[in-house]
Order: structure tokens, then sequence, then C-alpha cells
């Protein structure tokens, strides 16, 4: 009846968690680095468990399974078991080497993966919170450092606040059609006049997501929080989540509110318009890597948006090989960032990165890829996001919205390319880097080869992007 | 007509602590008209048939998250005073902010409609003749077993994060260890010297302690006859 | 249905009133009454005693707070169980084993606030 074998990725997850929590807390010394390597297994087994997982729905229609579903948690574990690779040796140092921290990344994770299995505006919510919660912890994770502990404090209130929006609408949805399921709410708007309280309750939910994925109007803590954050936390924020939030996003609109399709779509034009526009000029004046960074990460999500501002099966598709290639690229730029140390202190201005090119050829070659990548320079991966959402836009008829994207990435190269500049070009003020561990480097090789070749074999993603998209609107 | 009297009643005096949480000047007292407030929604969840909701307001709320808020507003040292400051300045602002919302709110319930077959839709109807919390309880546990272990887990992430967050390590204060107090074997002796036989006739087991070089040779203690003291000479 | 039940509570809305009528009364009464002669004197420290040095609310250590938020999680918990023993003999042995979990979950909790000392006062 009520078919739980399905959740079996993210039941595994859970009590592998529990376990590794106590296998943490019981020992009386120190535990990061098992406990860290024990959660990448876990997360390593879930992901093999989603791979092998059955279609279907679970708990009453609560959970769903199915291509998209896959493809997200695929996704999401990956970005959660590089995220976690790239904090065993910072954390270490910084003095954040505290078993907690790879403990609630897991419990994040499986929050990530339940989001994206919602079925049910209350599974979505639960799965959200799970999310949420773990990340305001990890935020401010280095509690003694003021920033990080501002961090956190600014992420929870204002995420509180968007979880707060988010209820409200699903209470008015909830109010006007008589359910939370997605698929009976599909039957229930499936009809010509909604009413204006769907629509209101609609709209709520999306400002409570739009904060999650930090799209424009909702962005404001999103710089704040990547700079205050731990670098390897910003690392894990710009990535996993924002992938669980977009998937989700996706899979509420098209699933219960695919008929709603002519309201929504204004809304998420605004969105992606201005995020990609914020996100190309604020990032310009920037100093701090991390702030650079944030503002990247709104960009990006603006060209993701793109694609679902177009509403069919191809800008869809779009957003899906858009989101898997901000992933790798982003971890990429990430380690690069958390191996910028030099004789013992972390570094996170622009200029640190200067002689870069000399001192440490390797770094640079790499940290130039992902550059060029973010900046859509064929032919590599980059590119290739840029390029399904805007044919997808072009196709669909939004022009405004392509010129919008197309300007803006042009806008935007300014400020990746400035970063290449002052590594190959600006003399290095006080000598090299310090060595990096082995960790960093196997995360930037790996991410950095497919960023670079990505278009020797652009059909397996897309292939399984479309397969995605497929279950998702059928 | 006495529900009907008794909910404007607690309705009216919902508001006016709303109100008071907000514009009230001293923190404390936002508490407490926050407390006022939570337990006349306690009561209009009760008028309204929703008895379990009610008394979890009340232990939940009145209990436990209120005495929370409390502590809060005690723990951080903010000049609320000063932080009334731009008040004046902002009110226009979010009085436009605020009236927006109604507008939109009041825009919405003018066109209040049901989904034409919604009632049919509805998961769980309330069952005819069962209470409130056994009604819950049914359902609860087991078709919304998902969601209620991911509470579990919900709460559990809560409970590390506190911890993580505010609990700092081991302070300097020892502590009396019983279990390594009970466990020690063999460095306390008792023995019963003749009367009158000092120190050494009875050849004390203690070896002759050796003082760091460069340290003051500390002083032999009097109790110290294999008593864990924990005092040791060192400062 | 919602008639009965609130009818149950109908002498809790009594109390409620007498009490409110009953405070409302001594408040009121004193007002009315008493003779009302305010001085700044009457409000001062009595003879030898002196002005507070600074604010009667001193700020409370964060070990409180930790103490409260752990005792709301617990609290939540209890409050699941209410429905959970209400409604046992329906729901069976999956509602049974599904509690459990559910109490095992927060046994976890429970053993990593105990080795981390997090209830230790001192």
């Amino acid at each position: 009846m009520l078919n739980w074998t399905l959740a079996l990725p993210e039941i595994v997850l859970g009590v592998s968690g529990l376990f590794i929590l106590l296998g943490g807390v019981i020992p009386k010394k120190e535990s990061f680095f098992p406990v860290s390597m024990a959660v990448i297994g876990a997360l390593i087994l879930a992901a093999v468990l989603v791979l092998g997982q059955g279609e279907g729905t679970a708990f009453l229609g609560q959970y769903v399974a199915d291509n998209f579903s896959r493809f997200a948690k695929v996704l999401i574990l990956l970005g959660a078991a590089l995220g976690l690779l790239l904090a065993l040796d910072f954390n270490e140092k910084a003095g954040l080497g505290r078993f907690e921290y790879p403990v609630l990344m897991l419990f994040a994770t499986l929050g990530m993966m339940v989001m994206v299995s919602a079925n049910d505006l209350m599974s979505l919510y639960i799965g959200l919170e799970l999310l949420s919660l773990s990340l305001y912890v990890i935020a401010a994770f280095d509690r003694d450092n003021p920033r990080s502990a501002e961090a956190g404090l600014k992420y929870f209130v204002l995420g509180a606040l968007a979880s707060g929006l988010l209820l409200y609408g699903a209470s008015l949805v909830y109010g006007f059609a008589g359910t939370t399921n997605f698929d009976r709410l599909a039957d229930a708007l499936s009809g010509d006049d909604v009413g204006t309280g769907v629509v209101v309750g609609l709209v709520f939910v999306l400002a409570g997501l739009a904060f999650k994925v930090s799209a424009v109007p909702f962005h404001m803590w999103t710089p704040d929080v990547y700079e205050g954050a731990p670098t390897p936390v910003t690392a894990f924020f710009a990535t996993a989540p924002k992938v669980a939030a977009i998937a989700l996003l996706m899979h509420v609109l098209i699933g219960p509110f695919g008929d709603l399709s002519a309201q929504w779509m204004q809304v998420i034009w605004v969105c992606s318009a201005g995020s990609m526009i914020l996100g190309a000029f604020a990032a310009i004046g920037q100093r701090n890597i991390k702030r650079l960074m944030a503002y990247s990460s709104i960009g990006h999500v603006g060209y993701a948006l793109m694609g679902l501002a177009v509403a069919n099966d191809t800008g869809y598709r779009g957003v899906l090989v858009y989101m898997a290639i901000y992933v790798v690229m982003n971890l990429g730029t990430f380690a690069v960032l958390i191996a910028m140390r030099r004789r013992g202190r972390a570094l996170e201005q622009v200029e640190d990165l200067a002689g870069l090119g000399k001192t440490d050829p390797a770094m640079a070659l790499w940290m130039a890829v992902f550059m060029f990548s973010m900046a859509g320079i064929p032919p590599l991966a980059g590119f290739f996001g840029k390029l399904y959402v805007f044919l997808a836009a072009v196709q669909g008829g939004f022009w405004t919205l392509a010129v919008i994207g197309i300007v803006t990435s042009v806008i935007a190269s300014y400020y990746y390319l400035r970063i290449v500049k002052v590594m190959y070009f600006d003399a290095a003020p006080d000598g090299a880097l310090d060595a990096r561990p082995a960790s960093l480097t196997v995360v930037m090789a790996s991410t950095g080869l497919l960023t670079l070749l990505f278009f020797l074999f652009p059909a397996a993603l897309i292939g399984a992007a479309q397969v995605a998209v497929a279950s998702l609107a059928g | 007509m006495i529900a009907a009297a008794a909910f404007y009643l607690f309705a009216a005096v919902l508001i006016a602590a709303a109100v008071m949480v907000v514009t009230s000047r001293n923190p404390v007292h936002s508490v407490l008209f926050l407390i006022l407030a939570f337990f006349n929604a306690a009561a209009l969840f009760l008028l309204a048939g929703a008895e379990f909701l009610a008394m979890i307001l009340v232990i939940v709320y009145v209990g436990a998250v209120a005495v929370l808020f409390l502590f809060v507003v005690m723990m951080l040292d903010v000049d609320f005073a000063k932080l009334r400051e731009g008040f004046q300045r902002y009110a226009p602002v979010g009085g436009v902010v605020g009236a927006i919302l109604l507008l939109e709110l009041l825009l919405v319930f003018g066109t209040w409609q049901f989904a034409s077959d919604a009632a049919g839709f509805r998961l769980n109807p309330a069952p005819a003749g069962v209470d409130n919390t056994r009604a819950l309880g049914r359902i609860l546990y087991t078709d919304f077993v998902w969601l209620f272990q991911l509470s579990g887990l919900i709460l559990l992430v809560a409970m590390i994060g506190a911890i993580v967050l505010t609990l700092r390590g081991k302070t300097s204060t020892k502590r009396q260890d019983i279990a390594k107090q009970v466990a020690r074997s063999g460095s306390v002796n008792l023995r019963q010297p003749a009367l009158g036989a000092g120190l050494g006739a009875i050849g004390i087991e203690r070896p002759p302690v050796e003082p760091p070089p460069g340290e003051k040779p500390r002083q032999v203690e009097h109790a110290g006859h294999g008593h864990d003291h924990g005092h040791g000479g060192h400062h | 249905m919602t008639q009965q039940m609130l009818a149950e509570y109908f002498p809790i809305l009594v109390f409620l009133g007498i009490a409110a009528a009953i405070a409302s009364a001594m408040v009121g009464g004193a007002m009315l009454v008493a003779r009302q002669k305010p001085n700044p004197e009457k409000l001062s420290a009595y003879e030898c005693g002196f002005e507070p040095f600074d604010d009667t609310r001193r700020r409370f250590d964060v070990r409180f707070y930790l103490v409260a938020i752990l005792f709301i999680i617990f609290d939540l918990e209890v409050a699941f169980l209410f429905p959970w023993a209400v409604a046992l003999g329906e729901i069976g042995w999956f509602g049974f084993l599904s509690m459990m979990g559910f109490l095992g979950v927060l046994t976890v909790g429970f053993v990593y606030e105990w080795r981390k000392g997090a209830l230790d006062w001192e």
C-alpha cells in the first residue's frame, strides 16, 4: 500500500546518517575525517540506489520517483559528495574539523532528495525545511567568526520569512483547490476558471522558492551569506541546493500548476531577466571573490530560469543541462578558491590570485578553464549550457529575454576574464600559494576535464536531460 | 450564539495583543502579549473544532516557545530604544507595503470560490463521530508515516544545530569522575601500622618525587595518599 | 459534533469570565475606592536603600537558551505522542512501529546530547 521500498535511497541515507552521527559522537576523540569518509560513502551508496530506483509514487502519493527526480538526485548527490571533499582540508585548517559538519551535510542532502521527490505540498515543505535548517547551521558553523555568525543569522531570518511565504501560499492553494497532492492539484486546476485565490497562492509559493534559488527580487541574502560563510560551505550552497531548488521549482510549476503556465511565465520571465542583469552588473565592482561568485550564481540562475520561462520541453531540457554544467563548473571554481591560501592564511580577494599563472600554472590553467566556461566561451561546457537555453528562448519567440541573456553574458564575461588577466598578467605580490591538498587537486582536475571535454560527448547529458523532461511533462 | 460571541471576543483580543506585540516599548512586554495572543489563537482553534491543535498551541507555544523567546530577549543585549529609532522613518514605507498586501488579500477573498469539486479531493475528510485527536492519530502515523519520520529528522537536525552553535567545549572546571575513581586499584592501600611507628618504619610506598628542573620543589601534601586531588603543585 | 465538543469547554469559558471579572473588580475597585496621592518620594528607595546601579535585567547565559531549545524539541516529540496514544488501538502494529522509529531518531539525538555534554550544567 505504502510502497515504501521505492524510497529506499532516502531511507538508507537517513538511517546511515543516524548511525554515522552515533559513530561520530560515541568515541571520545574528534573524528572529522572518518565521519566525512563515511558520509561520502553513504552519499555514493544513495546515488547507486537512485540509479537502480524504480518509477512510481509511494506513501499515498506523497513521494514520486521518475526520471526527472533521478536526474536531479544524481546531480545533487554528486555535488554534495564533491562539496564535502572540498571541505576536508579547509575545515581541519580553519579549526572547523567537527564531525557535525558532514552529518549536517548528509541531512541537508536528504532534504534535497525529499524536495525533488515531493509530490505533495507537505512533503515539499518538509524537505525544504530539512534542507534549510541544516544550511542555516552550517552557514554559521564558524561560530566564533562574526561574519559567519552574521551569515547564518541573516540566512535564517530571511529563510524563515521565505518559508512563511511558501507556507502561506500553500495554505491558500489548499484552501481554494482542496488538496495538496500534486496530481490532484493538476486535476483541480485544469479547468479554465481557477480563481484568483489559487493564483495568489501560487505567487506566494513562487516567492518562497525564488528565495531558495536566489532569483532576483529575493536575492538580497546571497552576497552576504556567500561572503560570510566558510568557503567550503559557500561552495556547497552554490551547487547542490541550487539544483534541488531549481528542480523543485520546475516540478511544482510544470506538474500541479502546469495549466497555469500563462500566469507563472510572466513571474519567471521577470525573475530571469532581473537575475541576469543584476548578476552581470553587480559583480563588476566586487573585489572579494566569494561575493563575486555570489553575484555570478545569481546571474546563472537567471539563465537557467530563462529555459523555464519558455515553458516548453526544449526549455526545460535546457534548464537541466544548464544546471548540470553549472554544478560542475562551480565545484571546480570553488576548489581553486579553497586552495587559495598563503602561509596558512585563507585568501578571498581577487588580487590574491595575481601571478598564479607563473607560481602554479596547473591551478591557473584550471581556473582559466572554469572562468572561460562561465563566460560561455566555446567549446567549453558553459557555452553549451547557454546555447541550449538561448536556443529554446529563440525558438519559443522570447526574443527580448534572449537578447538580455546575450548582452548580459557579454558584460559578465568582463569580470570572468578579469580574473584570468589577474592570474596571468599581474605580478605576484607575496610569492606562491601554499601547496594544495590532493583532495582539491582531484576535484579541480576532474571537474576541469569535464568542463573542457564536454563538447566531445554532449549527447550523454543531453539525452539524460531529454529523458528526464519527458517523464516530467508526461 | 455563545460560540459566535466567544469567537468575536477572542478574535478581538488576539488582534489587540498582536498589535501590542509590535508596538510595545518593552520587549519583555512584547513577549507577554505574544503569550496572550497564543492563548487567544488556541481558543479560536477550539472554536473551529481543532481541539488537538488548540492544546498543542498552549503546551508548545505558550509553555516552551514563549519561554525561549523570553530567554532570547534577555540574552541579547540589545538597546531596544535605539533599535526603535527608525520606526517613525520606516513606518510610511511599511504601511504602504502592508496596505498593498491587505488590498491583495481583500481582492482574493472578494472572489472566494472553491474549485467546483474541491470537497471530493480532500484526502482525509474528518470522519463523523470521532474527536479531533483520534482522527489525527488514525492517519498521522500510518498514512503520513513518510512526513512523520522526516519531521523526526528535522527535530534531530534542530537538536544538532542548537548544540553545534551554542555549546562551548568543556570548561576549565575539574569534575569528579566517579567511574575513574572506582576503577583505580593498587594505589590505595589500607594498613594498620604499629602504634607510634613513623612513616619510615612502615616503608611508605610513595616514590620520591623528582622535581622537574627549573621548578620549585613541590610541597608534600598532607592528605595526598593516592587520592586524586587534581591540584598537585602546578599553577 | 463541534457543538458537543464546545459544550464540554463551556465551563472553562465561564471560569475565564469569572476570573476576568474578579481581576478587573479588584484592580478597578482599588483604583476607584483607594485614595490616590501620587508623590515621587513614594517611589524612591526606602531610607538607607540605594538606587540600583544598572538594569535589573541582566544578560542571560547562552546555556539557558540551549536548555530551553532542547526542552522545546522534546516537548514537540511528546506532543506527537498524544494522538498516537489515543488512536493506538486502531492503527495496529504499523502505527506502533512508526512511533518507535520516531522515538528511535530522537533517542539518537538524546545520545548525541548526552555524549556532547549538553545536559551537564557545570
